[in-house]
């Protein structure tokens, strides 16, 4: 196991080549994955690799993608089909929340959808209110699919061969400011990480930090100032929204009993919500203090690059809130 | 180490209580059991014992004052802890701007460790809730701390984990002395005597002027109404009234107190009703059980709840224990020392609760006959009239004279039929004409 640290993008693109050596039926489909590799070129070099059979690209039509995979999909092929971004999904929002997660459900398992969608999320890039979304939540919302947002590249290969692998429909949500970011990740083409764990990130007693993807990167930043001063935070990275696994999170509140949820999402009926929400169910006589959320501001993202800033999370931001519950 | 006097729960629905006045003064020693107060309640006036060992170190309410239920009303501890407790400052002092004083006016006295002064209990809902976090009310408890000696330190004074992890364990014993003196200031917050007190709906407009007199309804007035308008919208009563011939229960009564020398010891018609009614019920469990929507509990002990009028209005019922395996004499006794009492508003609390079945004897009063409300949960309550000379049809079809007296038995159809009830009746008409029955 020699693990090298590679980028995020790097392992992803580790994780669909080995996976498309393994099992002939996987395939690629998408706006620009074929010549020209790849929106954030995490395809780049499969259409020689693959060919224009196993690598397709397709019109822009979102609602197109997302449904031929489906429809593949129930034919018996594995796609792993690619939305540039999630801004995009709005438009095919009915291929995945109506069709991805109901066929199987809605035939009574005559058949199975086993495919993925790829997409990236987060804002900060100066893009605008309308293409620096990060709607996981939103998606998170429906059963019928997962829901996967990794935040390292160990995590990025394992969760997506993971994903290929599962005869379940995932929507694959990759962090577009994070695909430069870059963890030691093992070679074995058979390194694959569980479906619905969450993730210990970094130890510690006095407050437990929920969060994934954006929010754990500042986390972690958060994290060593607070240690400066005395404050050590464990940060549970959850990995996946659907299945969400709370279980270390809970076990971890019982010994920090203080909580701070951190997100890209906007603040109403967000993961701090549904977080915050089994916290008081599950973990009422070791609550400390009420859990306390972080998530960007209530407004479309500004473009203007100081208060778009602003308007989403940030290390000082967390360390705030942390000092405010500890 | 000083314990509180803990306003009593004294039935399931009792909110608060007003202390009518103390019977025990500051400084003095008081054993477990002995009573110390006099508490208005919404059903009585009840004397409330102690439930520790100790001196009397503080006296918190005032007498006339609304207390929560689960608020402390005093402390007891040792002799010296009141030397050191009471002495400061005097009860009544500075009564008026303590009210004002929000809880971050604890630190102008930094010897005592206490957020409790204007927050007495942790129990008590509303006006004396202690903020504490979850964790930390529980580790208090574990650790047999007393929130109201915590000073918290979290955001708005909030009690938190490291509040208790805090707390020094070993100075209990001299801490207690700090909610003695805190309090001197009126502790309990101000109920509103008015506030929870239910108001029935009237029809037209309340008259005002000099011809007539408004008259607040006091408590139990209140608590009456609302109760039995409860039963009477809840209950689906029906009635079955029998006549009984009383002559021989009377002459029985006669005989049997001609032979008792004490007045107090005398047997009244009340008791032999009693009496009666528990045998009576021996064979019909059914109705001395009590309704509780979708089952019955069947009651094993047969306690007969008595009705007393109270000389300022209002009702209390005292409670028979065990009536079918007491004996007359006993009963008397009991009865006639209970009904003093309650009508002095000194009853204990246990003695006006726990009735599985009612009576209600209007009988000295002249009275043909009545129906009474039924008292819930209970099944059936009997309302008993005046044992009266009238004219009857006798046995060989002639016209004569009896002692007659008659009874009204109302029954929760949701538990009994008319057939049951008049079986009870019959049962209970043969006893009372056959009563040398109730002496065995």
């Amino acid at each position: 196991m020699a693990d090298r640290p590679i980028t995020y993008r790097e392992a992803l693109s580790a994780a669909l080549r080995e996976e498309m050596q393994r099992d002939e039926r996987v395939f690629i489909m998408g706006e620009e994955v074929g010549v020209w590799g790849g929106t954030y070129a995490v395809t780049r070099g499969f259409l020689d690799e693959f060919g224009a059979k196993r690598v397709r690209d397709t019109p822009i039509s979102e609602m197109v993608i997302v449904g031929a995979a489906v429809g593949a999909a129930m034919a018996g092929l594995r796609p792993v089909a690619e939305l540039m971004t999630i801004n995009f999904a709005f438009v095919a929002m009915d291929a995945i929340v109506n069709h991805m997660a109901k066929v199987r459900y809605m035939f009574n398992g005559q058949f199975t959808v086993p495919m993925v969608v790829r997409t990236t999320t987060g804002g900060g890039k100066q893009l605008g209110a309308t293409h620096s979304h990060a709607p996981e939540v939103v998606f998170a919302h429906f059963p019928g699919y997962y829901v996967a947002v990794p935040g390292t590249a160990y995590d990025a290969k394992g969760m997506l061969k993971a994903a290929i692998r599962d005869d379940n429909p995932v929507l694959f949500v990759e962090h577009s400011t994070m695909l430069q970011r870059r963890s030691p990740v093992p070679d074995d083409p058979d390194f694959v990480l569980p479906i619905g764990k969450s993730d210990i990130k970094r130890q510690g007693r006095d407050v437990t930090i929920v969060t994934y993807q954006k929010g754990l990167e500042y986390s972690l930043i958060a994290a060593e100032e607070l240690a400066k001063e005395g404050i050590e935070a464990e940060i549970i990275d959850l990995r996946w929204l659907r299945p969400l696994d709370l279980e270390p999170v809970f076990e971890s509140f019982k010994k920090t009993n203080r909580c701070v949820v951190v997100e890209e999402s906007l603040p109403m009926f967000n993961v701090g919500a549904e977080v915050a929400a089994q916290i008081q169910q599950e973990c009422f006589d070791w609550m400390d203090a009420p859990v306390k959320r972080v998530a960007a501001m209530d407004i479309p993202l500004p473009y203007a690059r100081e208060i778009e800033q602003m308007a989403l999370p940030s290390p000082e931001k967390i360390i705030r809130a942390v000092k405010e519950v500890v | 180490m000083a314990e509180p006097i803990i306003m009593p729960k004294l039935g399931f629905d009792m909110a608060e209580g007003t202390l009518i006045r103390w019977t025990v003064e500051i400084g003095q020693a008081i054993k477990k059991g002995d009573v110390i107060a006099e508490i208005e309640t919404d059903k009585a006036t009840i004397e409330i014992e102690s439930t520790v060992e100790g001196t009397v170190l503080q006296l918190l309410a005032q007498p006339g004052e609304v207390v929560a239920v689960g608020s402390p009303i005093g402390y007891v501890g040792a002799p010296d802890e009141a030397v050191a407790g009471v002495g400061a400052p005097a009860p009544q002092a500075a009564p008026a701007p303590q009210q004002e004083a929000a809880p971050a006016a604890a630190p102008a006295r930094p010897a005592v460790p206490v957020e409790a002064a204007p927050q007495p209990s942790a129990e008590a809902g509303g006006d004396g809730f202690i903020k504490a976090s979850p964790i930390a009310r529980r580790l208090a408890d574990e650790r047999g701390i007393d929130l109201r000696r915590v000073k918290g330190t979290g955001p708005g004074g909030r009690i938190t984990k490291k509040d208790i992890e805090n707390f020094p364990v070993e100075e209990a014993p001299a801490a207690p002395v700090a909610p003695a003196a805190a309090p001197a200031a009126p502790v309990p917050p101000p109920i509103p005597p008015e506030a929870p007190r239910p108001t029935m709906p009237t029809f037209t407009e309340v008259p005002s002027g000099p011809d007539v007199e408004i008259i607040p309804l006091s408590r139990i007035r209140a608590r009456i109404g609302q109760r039995l308008v409860e039963s009477k919208q809840f209950v689906p009563h029906f009635y079955v009234t029998n006549e009984i011939d009383v002559a021989r229960a009377l002459e029985l009564r006669a005989q049997l107190n001609e032979s008792i020398s004490d007045p107090a010891g005398k047997i009244t018609v009340n008791d032999l009703i009693v009496k009666a009614v528990a045998l009576t019920l021996r064979e019909f469990p059914n109705l001395n059980s009590h309704y509780y929507g979708d089952k019955l509990v069947r009651h094993k002990r047969i306690n007969i709840g008595i009705a007393v009028a109270l000389p300022e209005g209002g009702l209390v019922n005292v409670t028979s224990y065990d009536a079918d395996k007491t004996s007359l004499g006993t009963m008397a006794a009991n009865h006639r020392d209970m009904i003093t009492r309650a009508r002095e508003g000194k009853v204990r609390p246990h003695e006006i609760e726990g009735s599985t079945f009612s009576v209600s004897n209007l009988g000295p009063f002249d009275v043909e006959h009545f129906i009474a409300i039924i008292n819930p949960p209970e099944a059936a309550i009997l309302a008993v009239g005046s044992a009266r000379r009238v004219p009857v049809v006798l046995e060989d079809g002639t016209l004569g004279v009896g002692m007659r007296m008659k009874a009204t038995l109302s029954v929760d159809h949701r538990v009994s039929d008319g057939v049951e009830a008049a079986q009870f009746m019959q049962k209970l008409k043969e006893l009372l004409e056959n009563p040398m029955r109730l002496l065995i």
